[in-house]
């Protein structure tokens, strides 16, 4: 598989991330904001985490807008697949390729730490590498993880199995982190083929540092 | 002209940093305050002198780049 990661002014994911794809015998390439166009040969796209032009105005409301986001639209339409992590999911609403927006933490804290999540729908290109319902244990690290979606569209999302991931206890049971819309910590889109969570799974490959779902999660990719 | 923009998150999406206001307003003993929101304020110089035309220029930049419409609404003063 071959992956393209973006970097924007303020992306600090990257080389994370590149080293999570690289550990899975993928290939890798850093594709600078100012290019117009991704590489043709590409399998995924990755809007890695970081503070993109330093979250001024939204986060992500400025990356956006960046000469490469037309590339990754196009891709994202014509059924290619894009995976947004933390700030690249809050660039990934602020385009349009996801449903709803992420606001600042209900307790206006950054909050940084292992947390657990539950699989909601593991049936998508994205988590087909864990089972619905199981309980994963990854990191987050956000200000801005606070996902937010009027009820219309709330009912929407869950009648299309667009709910990937919950903040959970150990059990699976949902738990309020950051006051996300029930306990929303990751969704995708309508054709399942864009994915976007605020957890970094790039930050969990390793048990001696903590937990190793962040590349099981990511093996997904690979069915 | 001059645009000032005023956007704020939406009647019904919880605010939470005019939460902690109204919370620390109501601990410095300030009593009646019934609601607190938070925004921003955005002010733009326009080169028109055209009234309307600076507030279509306005409102066309909050719809793609000021406010998030899924969250936040906004309004347009020209002088």
């Amino acid at each position: 598989m071959k992956v393209a990661i973006l970097r924007f002014p303020g992306t600090n994911c990257e080389f994370d991330t590149q080293y999570a794809f690289e550990k899975l015998n993928h290939t890798t390439e850093l594709i600078w904001h100012e290019n117009k166009a991704l590489p043709a040969d590409i399998d995924l796209v990755v809007v890695p985490g970081g503070f993109s032009y330093g979250d001024y105005l939204r986060s992500g409301s400025i990356a956006r807008f960046s000469p490469i986001m037309k590339a990754v639209k196009n891709y994202a339409n014509k059924g290619g697949k894009v995976l947004g992590i933390c700030n690249g999911f809050q660039v990934l609403t602020e385009a349009g390729l996801l449903p709803g927006a992420l606001k600042r933490n209900n307790n206006l804290h950054f909050i940084s730490k292992y947390q657990n999540l539950c699989v909601v729908n593991s049936n998508n290109a994205f988590l087909n590498n864990c089972e619905d319902g199981e309980v994963l244990n990854i990191p987050i690290a956000h200000a801005d993880g606070n996902y937010y979606i009027d009820n219309d569209g709330l009912k929407e999302i869950e009648a299309n199995g667009q709910i990937l991931l919950r903040y959970s206890n150990e059990k699976g049971e949902p738990v309020v982190v950051n006051g996300s819309v029930t306990s929303i910590a990751g969704i995708c889109n309508k054709s399942k083929n864009v994915f976007g969570l605020m957890p970094h799974p790039e930050r969990a490959l390793e048990s001696i540092l903590g937990s190793k779902d962040g590349i099981k999660m990511l093996k997904g990719f690979e069915s | 002209m001059t645009a000032v923009i005023n956007v704020f998150l939406k009647e019904g999406v919880l605010d939470p940093q005019g939460k902690a206001a109204h919370h620390a307003l109501d601990s410095l003993g300030f009593d009646g305050v019934s609601d607190v929101r938070i925004g921003k304020q955005i002010i733009i110089q326009l080169d028109t002198n055209d009234q309307s035309k600076a507030e279509a220029e306005a409102k066309e930049m909050c719809e793609t780049l000021l406010a998030n419409t899924v969250i936040e609404d906004y309004t347009i003063e020209i002088s």
